[in-house]
């Protein structure tokens, strides 16, 4: 039932939110119901299909395995954040370009979870393989592509992040 | 990798200066996808609108003895509690059936189950409340008392004696079936040199479209209007179904369309629940919202594939096969899926199955029956990969049986490429196909004979890799010889309407629906190419039934052929109309004008005459200029559908190469190949990566996916972590190539793309196997998916 809610204070894409919240309720519910975030998708609500995978406190995580009581302090990133602040632009780019989406609905998961790996791979300086870029990010349903082109379009960010063409 | 296509542009009789036609531009309504700034139903929210949940039937087939709603009621938050039988007060039941499929039968389906429910995951009772949060807590306070009927499983037995009929109104657990003979079957059998039998099994899979089925309906009862926001590929057919059983007339009703999570067929049917939220919005006259989670998606939307299939093939020496047979046993749940039914896969079974071969002497049977499973109907490919993994399983087999390497057993028997127009045995008739240049394309693609001196030098190393092929012909552009004839009221002909706005863009509405294959580039392509304009210079509209023209939506690869046609026709009627106002105001005959990157320009010399946003405001603004009586018509509307051919048959054939962890059983693919002929490609891109896609949905069926029922009808695996679909990192990298044959009954020449990639993955998947396993001693893996444990038990491991 609904009776419990907790008061919690989070930053969502630099901003910072104030709200009541019932503790059984997920963050990507609060992101979509609550903050109108709808960038942020539901597709099985048990942490398989990563459609709704967000970034908090620097880590991707699963929007619908985390409850939003959870984030109390935290810093939370969505799609639209990640939009607005350019970061992301050069993937989105190579998505458009390359068509490596249909539908789109994975895409802003697998957008979260491609820059995660490129994130890494910064830190550790390579460049994924397309054997690395597929275990990274089979943590994402898409049903759509059949991944090749999904792969295309990181590999080709990858490259071009570390200064190179291929 | 660079971010280009990987086909050579294919230019075509149709090229203008500037043509799209044939060109890998990228879609142009992206950003708003990979920025999270689609609009999916899911994401729709309106004023006054309320959320329901359902309660369902934990039981395959029961009766309904009692409903107590009174707890449910007093929930908080709670609107309404609503049973069946209240809302069969507001919405009429339907009857899923095709007059054309002679026999086929079904019985009545409520939006909210009546008396009886059927299966286990139909809906007994809605709960409205003001969250989805709310409605499923008072659904744990609805008690409803059921008395559990035998529950009818297994197709095997659905018509024996014993077996308690499900609607006794029918008589029998049998929706539909067909007999087909055709030549001189026994006697072709006898006199071959080898016969080849067994039996596939198909696992009963479904979509898994990533947005489960997604609708808000928005009754409004101070106009007396309907709206209704659905995730569905036909918008038109559903605005007629929403009418039809409320009782309105279809101009009441709108269906809007924005973006859609994924549909691949799933979301092109009638779905009781769905039903039931436009219902309930009407009664409440107040906007309701329906999401399917998960678990009801796997337990509501429409499953496929579940075919049982005996199968024989005889051959002679020479490799020439002499005949096919099959009979083919499906069971479909207990009601034909309204209003295409749940005949037509078992039907394109018997219509597909040996397609490409030139094989005179064919028998089939299909039957077609009842039972208290989720219902089954067309998703993407229908019947294709059924078809495809039998025929082409037994061509491997009776390859191997005569100790021919398959592709030169292919060449010895499919159609010839001079051979066209032409009929096959099962009567399909075929305008242009191109098996024998694909296979030749494949062979040196895949640099076939490399692979297979790497696969014996790996062989000798006990590394068991396999090569699998599957040759195939898919069901295009559809005419209304597919549903019209039989009483559908689903349009198989299309419009498009282009209009020069004030400042010279051009905008398109068009019938046909965006489920994220590029319908909406396709379109633009179509109408810049032959209006005259850049692509960023048009805008596109689909989705709305209020402000499109009629249409079909988007199935059986129909969006690029039909609504890609309708959209280039009524371009080049607008340029015609464009080039007579020019022709006006230039004082110049129009036929000597043409516009070219959205300047009309002298024909012959290419001089600039006009800008398209001059003549615009001449037209708009200041039509007093133009001679006296003439009228300018800046808008243009087109329709298309094929007339000559009742579908426009594509072809092509696949490669997998894999290998067999023989300790394991686990199955590793290394690589996919498909060429296929879809007629003029519009966008290399976009069919290649409907490949693809197509491609994985295949690999899926034959490697993982299955609906896993008990003998109870109980569905044992409704979730993403027990039924599993492809993720990235089992999947090969795939390959395309084209051969291009247009077809001449539209001047564009497309055809369609869309499920070429689904149909023939299975059986090349299957075959590899098979391939890999062959000197091993196995047994042929014939029962889909081809889980390891059956791989293992082939072997003898387990």
């Amino acid at each position: 039932m609904s009776d419990l809610a907790l008061d919690i204070t989070l930053t969502v894409n630099g901003e910072t939110v104030h709200e009541r919240v019932e503790a059984r309720k997920t963050l990507v519910d609060f992101l979509r119901d609550d903050l109108s975030l709808t960038g942020s998708h539901v597709g099985c609500e048990h942490g398989v299909c990563g459609a709704c995978t967000v970034r908090v406190n620097g880590e991707i995580v699963r929007g619908c395995l985390m409850l939003a009581v959870q984030c109390d302090g935290a810093t939370v990133e969505t799609i639209e954040g990640l939009s607005d602040s350019g970061e992301v632009a050069d993937l989105q780019l190579a998505f458009e370009q390359r068509n490596a989406l249909q539908c789109g609905y994975c895409t802003p998961g697998m957008v979260a979870a491609a820059q995660d790996l490129l994130l890494q791979a910064k830190q550790s300086g390579g460049v994924p393989s397309r054997d690395e870029i597929r275990e990274h990010l089979s943590g994402n349903y898409c049903r759509c592509t059949g991944y090749h082109a999904i792969v295309d379009a990181v590999e080709a960010v990858a490259v071009a992040r570390a200064g190179g063409t291929k | 990798m660079k971010i280009t296509d990987d086909s050579p542009p294919v230019l075509s009789a149709l090229d203008r200066p500037n043509s799209y036609i044939g060109r890998s531009v990228p879609r142009p309504n992206l950003q708003r996808l990979t920025q999270g700034r689609g609009q999916y139903v899911s994401d729709v929210t309106l004023p006054r609108m309320a959320q329901v949940a359902f309660v369902r039937s934990p039981h395959a087939h029961a009766r309904i003895v009692n409903i107590a709603t009174d707890a449910a009621k007093k929930s908080p938050g709670v609107i309404a509690v609503v049973t069946g039988a209240e809302l069969a007060k507001v919405m009429t039941p339907w009857v899923g059936v095709l007059t054309h499929l002679k026999g086929l039968k079904s019985a009545p389906q409520y939006p909210i189950a009546v008396e009886r429910a059927c299966w286990q995951g139909e809906a007994v009772c809605a709960v409205v409340a003001r969250t989805r949060a709310l409605a499923e807590d008072a659904c744990e306070l609805v008690e409803v008392a059921y008395e559990a009927l035998p529950a009818v499983t297994d197709p095997e037995s659905a018509l024996d004696a014993k077996t308690p009929v499900i609607h006794a109104a029918l008589g029998d657990n049998l929706c539909f079936e067909r007999k087909l003979e055709v030549g001189a079957v026994d006697k072709a059998f006898a006199e071959s040199d080898a016969v080849v039998e067994t039996t596939f099994m198909f696992g009963r899979h479904t979509g898994v479209t990533n947005e489960p089925r997604s609708i808000v309906a928005d009754w409004n009862p101070s106009e007396q209007r309907l709206t209704v926001y659905q995730g569905t590929q036909a918008p038109h057919m559903m605005q007629n179904l929403f009418a039809k059983h409320l009782a309105l007339e279809e101009h009441q009703v709108r269906v809007l369309t924005k973006d859609v999570g994924g549909s691949f067929g799933i979301k092109v049917h009638t779905y009781a629940d769905e039903m039931a939220t436009v219902a309930l919005s009407k009664l409440l006259k107040r906007p309701v919202k329906f999401v399917a989670d998960r678990i009801e998606s796997f337990v509501t939307d429409i499953h496929a594939r579940d075919h049982r299939i005996k199968a024989k093939i005889g051959v002679n020496k020479d490799g020439a096969i002499t005949a096919f047979e099959i009979d083919d046993l499906t069971g479909i749940g207990p009601y034909s899926v309204y209003p295409r039914t749940s005949g037509i896969e078992a039907n394109q079974v018997v219509n597909l199955t040996g397609g490409p071969y030139t094989c005179p002497n064919y028998r089939a049977q299909a039957r077609v029956v009842f039972q208290n499973k989720n219902v089954m109907c067309q998703y993407r490919a229908v019947g294709h990969p059924i078809a495809v993994a039998v025929t082409e399983g037994l061509v491997e087999l009776a390859a191997a049986k005569i100790g021919m390497d398959p592709l030169e057993f292919r060449r010895r028997n499919l159609i010839a490429d001079d051979a066209y127009p032409c009929t096959s045995a099962a009567g399909l008739k075929f305008e242009k196909l191109s098996h024998h240049e694909s296979l030749a394309h494949l062979d040196s693609m895949m640099n076939y004979a490399g692979l297979r001196a790497e696969q014996k030098k790996l062989r000798a190393q006990s590394i068991h890799r396999g090569i699998g092929f599957a040759s195939f012909i898919e069901v295009t552009n559809p005419s209304a010889a597919f549903y019209g004839v039989g009483g559908a009221r689903i349009t198989s002909q299309d419009g498009a309407t282009v209009k020069l706005d004030a400042q010279g863009m051009i905008s398109i509405h068009s019938g046909v629906t965006e489920q994220g294959q590029g319908a909406e580039a396709v379109l633009a392509q179509c109408v810049a190419s032959s209006f005259g304009v850049s692509m960023d210079k048009v805008r596109v509209i689909t989705g709305d039934t209020d402000n499109t023209p009629y249409g079909g939506g988007t199935w059986a690869s129909r969006a690029a052929g039909i609504g890609g046609e309708a959209a280039w026709q009524a371009g080049k009627a607008l340029r015609g109309n464009v080039l007579a106002v020019a022709g006006a105001m230039l004082q110049t005959k129009p036929e000597d004008l043409d516009i070219r990157n959205g300047i009309v320009v002298d024909k012959i010399s290419g001089t600039e005459r006009l800008g398209l946003d001059e003549l615009a405001r001449v037209a708009y603004f200041r039509p007093d200029t133009l001679p006296p009586g003439f009228q300018a018509e800046l808008m243009a509307t087109r329709h298309y559908v094929p007339r000559a051919w009742p579908f426009a048959f594509t072809n092509g054939i696949q490669a997998s190469y894999l290998e067999v962890d023989v300790d394991t059983g686990f199955v590793k693919l290394l690589k996919h190949w498909c060429v296929e002929d879809c007629g003029t490609i519009i966008n290399p891109q976009l069919v290649d990566e409907q490949i693809r896609g197509g491609v994985v949905q295949g690999i899926g069926a034959a490697l993982f996916e299955q609906c896993l029922y008990d003998e109870r009808g109980q569905m044992l695996n409704g979730n993403m972590a027990d039924y599993l679909v492809p993720m990235a990192v089992e999947m090969p990298d795939i390959d395309c190539g084209h051969v291009v044959s247009p077809t001449a009954d539209s001047e564009l020449g497309a055809k369609g793309a869309g499920e070429a990639g689904t149909a023939g993955a299975p059986a090349c998947v299957m075959n590899a196997i098979n391939d890999a396993l062959r000197p091993l001693g196995a047994a042929p893996l014939t029962d889909m998916p081809f889980t390891p444990d059956k791989i293992l038990r082939a072997l003898g491991k387990v």
